[in-house]
């Protein structure tokens, strides 16, 4: 009964959708926003949101509508958010999930209905390799390659007994093999935990035995503040290396002194020396009162690279809109960005290091991981 | 695999299980007094730290802000008493279940609404921080081993209230007789207010203690309430001596069976294939604990048959 009266409103639904379809929007663009914004995920939702209007509002343009909806971090809701977005709102553009998960569920079906979607954080390896499609674009990362960066790092640094730690899931398991792919020193061991595990106590004492002389560790949010302060406090004096994601601007002051000096990679930082990042790291300042973390940047880079798109095409015109994103014709905070064949991005990754600037705990650069560097899914890409 | 590593192992799962004994005596309390499953316990553990961080930010004192917990918490549990659960003492666990559920959103979202959606600065105190040197040569956290002592030490309150004070006896009555105790002219609202805010209270000291190590955010105290019932379904529901068993039990199950169990299979598997086992299940070890007790003890360890 529920199930035919659901799959009558469809029908009725698509049904108005296609009747109203033509000419009903000559310019402009309809943005679906499905990003968190509630639960222990909400930090990297509410930076990206912010950062992406943040763009909007900077451009003056007042063609852009944006539909926001919270996705709770739950795969089930966003396939239902985005099934409406498409449906009853009738968006020409998807954009905002930050968790791989969520992406695998309503990116494969929102391109097949013809809508674009570019992802402000999550790039899975499904996605970028046989999993490809033209209309999906990706302007943060591949999921791999800031701890592949970070392998390359290391290595450099001449590190030869690493220990490797992170959550026993996908993207955990993508980290480390993406760590391994450009490290070339020795591993001492591996070690993989629960997801939202919280005491690393055990861990600590494993790495202290261990012998190791670095140990390279993935964990996201309130995993690595845990991890980060059980550390500090053990004593342990082995060097700790990640991917920017347990060092973002949202939680270094819940981490407070314990992550003072750790280095970490990443694609943006706020001291990246060009007008762009400039004028953006001022303006978020301004308008939200805190410093911007690299999620705020990443909303912020999809949406100009939206609105750059819109200038030289409508969204209705799908491949004329498709081909000027792929031009990737404007500045992003990053300084060099341009996309790779498979619509990941190719760009600089830099090393930090977690400093303290008078009260507020941030990161600076101190070097460069890797230059124009490309994914490793690119050659599986057939689009 | 040295002496001293499992040793150090053996003191974190102590240091896990007095922590996770603090939530599971409030819970038990609480079942086994009013009859009433509380969904809601993670919420008053979140509560606890989130008072700790913001009293110990405002006025840089770790005592004050364990103080604070400790109020807020308390507050908060005789507040959602009160208000919510007096009424369903009589119901169906079907409809404490959700109505305790509904409390975990209001108050995970309320918490969010005051504080925003950053984690919150909560770190040990300087006269707390860094290793000791113990005999043997083992470096351990001081912070670790005061947590063990608190631990033991409110179970030790625990059982002197309960089994020597005039509200431990009435709160033992209530366990055997609900009815029969109100007959008998004890003020049966009064007494439960009391109990929930004392576990409420416990739930918020775990929370505070452990938000210094670990991170304050909203909906850190779910994955503990899990633990919790799983605590006091193998220590039997309604015991205080088995919620301390229990959780001894599963914080050292749960740390060496992590440590321990991928270097098991390291022995005869190949190094990547021994680590994802092993960690796979050894996040399985303490479901497997609780269904072997289950299989031997269906009421729990120290649970009353029946």
């Amino acid at each position: 009964m529920r199930a035919k009266s659901l799959f009558l409103a469809t029908a009725v639904a698509s049904a108005l959708a296609l009747a109203a379809a033509p000419g009903a929007r000559a310019e402009g663009i309809k943005v679906g926003m499905i990003t968190t914004l509630s639960g222990g995920g909400a930090s990297l939702g509410v930076d990206v949101r912010d950062g992406f209007m943040l763009a909007v509002k900077m451009s003056g343009r007042d063609d852009i509508e944006v539909v926001i909806e919270d996705d709770q971090r739950k795969p089930d809701i966003a396939v239902q958010l985005a099934d409406k977005m498409i449906q009853s709102d009738r968006v020409d553009l998807l954009t905002g999930i930050i968790w791989s998960n969520l992406a695998l569920a309503v990116v494969p079906a929102a391109v097949a209905q013809g809508k674009f979607y570019l992802s402000p954080n999550a790039g899975p390896s499904q996605l970028a390799g046989a999993g490809c499609n033209p209309l999906h674009f990706n302007v943060a990362w591949q999921n791999d390659d800031l701890p592949a960066a970070a392998g390359a790092y290391l290595a450099a640094e001449g590190f030869d007994n690493t220990l490797l730690l992170a959550p026993n899931y996908p993207a955990g398991h993508d980290m480390v093999n993406g760590f391994k792919r450009t490290f070339t020193g020795g591993i001492n061991g591996e070690i993989f935990t629960k997801l939202g595990q919280k005491d690393y106590a055990a861990e600590i004492a494993r790495i202290r035995a261990s012998g190791a002389d670095s140990v390279f560790f993935f964990l996201p949010g309130g995993m690595g503040i845990s991890f980060l302060k059980q550390y500090a406090d053990s004593g342990v004096d082995i060097p700790i290396f990640g991917p920017a994601f347990s060092f973002d601007q949202g939680i270094l002051q819940a981490v407070g002194a314990a992550a003072l000096g750790v280095r970490n990679t990443s694609q943006w930082n706020k001291d990246i020396d060009n007008p762009a990042n400039k004028a953006f790291v001022e303006a978020f300042q301004a308008e939200y009162g805190r410093l911007p973390s690299l999620y705020a940047s990443q909303g912020y880079d999809t949406a100009n690279l939206m609105i750059s798109a819109m200038e030289k095409a409508d969204v209705s015109d799908t491949d004329a809109f498709r081909a000027a994103l792929e031009e990737a014709d404007f500045d992003s905070v990053r300084g060099k960005f341009s996309f790779a064949p498979n619509h990941f991005p190719v760009q600089d990754i830099y090393v930090r290091e977690v400093i303290k600037e008078g009260d507020v705990f941030t990161n600076r650069i101190v070097g460069v991981a890797a230059t124009d560097f490309v994914n490793a899914y690119v050659d599986q890409c057939k689009m | 695999m040295s002496p001293i590593l499992v040793i150090e192992q053996i003191l974190n799962g102590l240091q896990s299980g007095v922590m996770l004994f603090l939530m599971a005596a409030g819970l038990t309390l609480i079942f086994g007094v009013m009859g009433l499953i509380n969904l809601a316990h993670g919420a008053l553990y979140m509560i606890g730290a989130f008072a700790a961080a913001a009293v110990a930010g405002a006025t840089g004192s770790f005592l004050l802000g364990l103080a604070a917990a400790l109020a807020a918490s308390a507050a908060a549990g005789a507040l959602i008493e009160a208000s919510v659960l007096r009424r369903l003492y009589g119901r169906d666990h079907l409809d404490q279940v959700l109505a305790t559920f509904a409390l975990i959103l209001i108050l995970s979202e309320g918490t969010r609404w005051l504080f925003g959606s950053f984690p919150l600065y909560l770190d040990i105190p300087d006269w707390l921080s860094g290793p000791v040197l113990l005999p043997g040569g083992i470096r351990y956290p001081l912070y670790r081993l005061a947590i063990i002592g608190v631990g033991l030490l409110v179970a030790l309150g625990l059982f002197a209230l309960i089994s020597r004070t005039r509200i431990g006896i009435r709160i033992r009555a209530g366990e055997a007789d609900r009815e029969m105790i109100g007959a008998l002219g004890v003020n049966i609202s009064v007494l439960y207010t009391l109990v929930f805010a004392l576990g409420a209270a416990l739930a918020g000291l775990a929370g505070a203690l452990i938000g210094a190590i670990q991170s304050v955010q909203v909906g850190m105290g779910e994955p503990v309430m899990i633990l919790a019932f799983v605590v006091i379904v193998i220590g039997g529901i309604g015991s205080i001596r088995g919620a301390l068993v229990g959780a001894l039990l599963v914080g050292l199950t749960d740390t060496l069976g992590r440590i321990f169990l991928p270097m098991l299979f390291g022995l005869f598997m190949e190094p990547t294939a021994a680590t994802t086992t092993g960690s796979a299940l050894a996040s399985m070890s303490i479901y497997i604990l609780m269904a072997a007790v289950l299989l031997v003890k269906p009421t729990g360890l120290y649970g009353s048959a029946g």
